[in-house]
């Protein structure tokens, strides 16, 4: 397990909510875990939503005063900086969208690289309209890369059309991943699906991750 | 399966609209609708668009204007205040008969208010929302889909009457991802005789224009207007009925509020309480038949919005006041829980026995 994980990836793609899944798996594996929300761009549906369930399972998390409030001020907390500093704990970090979202990153990208004790995942959704294949996904990681001056390290397959994601959605976006592998020379590190969908898809695919908390909208 | 893709409801607004043949976007970022931008930004440019940052929402409104009077589809987007600054334009659109599309993103208010959700900028819309006599159509999506569907239709409409059409939205719709069918084109398409496009000099020119140096003529120009109005009114009211045959209750609500009503009324029926919708598509022409019947079966209405109570007046108004009408609100950013829509569906059915 790598000390810092870094999110991120086109908006929309998922991002947040593996975030949170990913710091209550690593909590339960015994990791002293913070999830940082470095989120810059989006003002709706950002990790404070799940404070309730992070906090009951004991992980911190730092995020700006200002999310889910009444203004829209891109702002993190000077707290963000134990992610370089506090060696001692283990951090998830939910990046926004983009290369605007990424931006933020690049305050602390020397000191993790210094460190090199770090994954810097792009999260990947083929049904999203903007990245529904490889060429296109890759487009978007080089405009991350470069505004964070960071390269990633790995891939997530987050392939889902909401709550119409069906066996058949998952199954059918191993290929462009693959793909998306090949042409980046990064590994898959697993694709992540809904409980509801794990059951029945780990006697299909390999190397699937939970998801164990999900957003519910109206 | 395949075809269907995960959206947000701001960027199936922006695919929706180049779909409908819009190659023309001008707007300026605001919370919570940038998304349509951003998203124009990225594809206008591949598709030989127009994507224009302006300096401004006033100047924003004015290249639609600029655009609209060439007859190409053409739209801008924003926020509340921003739908504020653009109103004067707005008015000019309307005093030229220029067809376009203007989608209303809704947050909090009045003021700078705040960046949560709201639909508390009804009254500007269905009202005309600047000065002069003037309607606008206003389109209320509830789905991402709809967001799609709607911006095409808005597209329709605003050429068949060459109108300005406004998607009347808010920052959850805006924001919030569901599965989308983008399997949708516009097939209306009307021809634009009065569209400045050069004459070539084969025919006399047209003029685009608001000023009328008489006032007779105005006058000649609003009755006209208004006897097109009247047809938008006879022909286009759109609405949705959901468990309205036996209700005794009927909720209205639109957009987002519809999702939370429906769940209430659901509920309600559980409880043996006979409670039903009518989710208005388009709030103007508000759909006032479909009130007025349902005037004649229930016993009580309640309005379901989230501001300090707007659309209960269209609603007090379509059903000439024959039953009582209550109020359900949350204002300032906030939705109104399920929860709270029940205890009011409950309320009022013992309240109106």
């Amino acid at each position: 397990m790598k000390r810092i994980t870094i999110l991120a990836g086109h908006y929309g793609s998922g991002k947040t909510n593996i975030a949170v899944n990913l710091a209550l798996k690593m909590k339960k594996d015994g990791f002293d875990t913070v999830i940082a929300d470095l989120d810059i761009v989006n003002p709706y549906f950002r990790t404070k939503d799940s404070l309730d369930r992070l906090e009951e399972s004991g992980i911190k998390l730092i995020s700006s005063e200002y999310a889910n409030s009444n203004v829209d001020i891109p702002a993190v907390p000077q707290e963000m900086y134990s992610i370089v500093d506090d060696k001692e704990k283990y951090y998830v970090v939910d990046l926004g969208g983009d290369d605007r979202g990424a931006f933020a990153l690049g305050r602390y990208s020397d000191k993790i690289k210094e460190e090199n004790d770090y994954e810097f995942i792009f999260v990947f959704n083929k049904y999203r309209p903007l990245t529904p294949d490889a060429l296109s996904a890759i487009e978007v990681m080089r405009e991350i890369e470069a505004a964070c001056n960071m390269s990633f390290t790995a891939i997530v397959n987050n392939s889902n059309i909401g709550e119409m994601t069906d066996e058949e959605a998952v199954l059918s976006s191993f290929a462009e991943c693959e793909r998306l592998s090949v042409a980046s020379g990064l590994p898959v590190l697993f694709t992540s699906v809904s409980a509801e969908l794990y059951g029945s898809l780990i006697k299909k695919a390999e190397n699937l991750f939970s998801l164990e908390l999900q957003k519910k909208i109206i | 399966m395949s075809d269907m893709v995960l959206m947000k409801g701001n960027e199936a607004i922006a695919e929706a609209a180049i779909k409908a043949g819009c190659r023309h976007y001008f707007g300026y970022p605001i919370t919570p609708q940038t998304e349509v931008a951003a998203y124009m930004s990225k594809r206008m440019p591949k598709i030989g668009g127009t994507f224009l940052q302006a300096e401004s929402e006033v100047a924003a409104i004015n290249m639609v204007i600029g655009v609209a009077s060439t007859g190409k589809r053409v739209m801008t987007s924003s926020s509340s205040p921003g739908i504020s600054l653009k109103s004067e334009g707005i008015s000019y659109l309307a005093g030229c008969d220029l067809p376009a599309l203007v989608v209303n993103v809704q947050r909090g208010g009045p003021g700078l208010g705040g960046i949560q959700p709201s639909q508390s900028d009804y009254w500007q819309a269905v009202k005309g929302g600047s000065h002069g006599d003037f309607h606008n159509i206003v389109l209320a999506p509830a789905s991402v889909q709809e967001m799609a569907s709607l911006t095409v239709k808005g597209f329709e409409l605003a050429d068949k009457y060459r109108m300005v059409s406004m998607i009347l939205a808010d920052g959850t719709m805006g924001q919030m991802m569901e599965p989308v069918s983008l399997d949708i084109e516009s097939t209306f398409n009307v021809e634009k005789p009065w569209a400045v496009t050069g004459t070539k000099g084969e025919r006399k020119h047209n003029i685009v224009n608001s000023l009328f140096l008489q006032p007779e003529e105005l006058e000649k120009k609003n009755f006209e207007r208004f006897e097109r109005y009247k047809l938008v009114e006879a022909n286009e009211a759109m609405y949705e009925e959901y468990l309205m045959d036996d209700a005794e209750i009927c909720v209205v609500a639109f957009g987002i509020t519809s999702r939370v009503a429906k769940n209430a009324i659901n509920e309600a029926r559980k409880q043996g309480i006979k409670a039903g919708l009518i989710r208005p598509i388009t709030l103007w022409p508000f759909p006032k038949a479909a009130l007025y019947n349902a005037a004649d079966k229930c016993k009580a209405f309640i309005s379901v919005e989230m501001n300090m109570g707007q659309m209960i007046e269209d609603v007090e108004l379509s059903i000439r006041c024959k039953k009582p009408v209550h109020l359900c609100c949350r204002t300032g950013g906030m939705i109104p829980a399920p929860e709270q829509v029940l205890a009011k569906i409950i309320e009022v059915n013992e309240k109106e026995a």
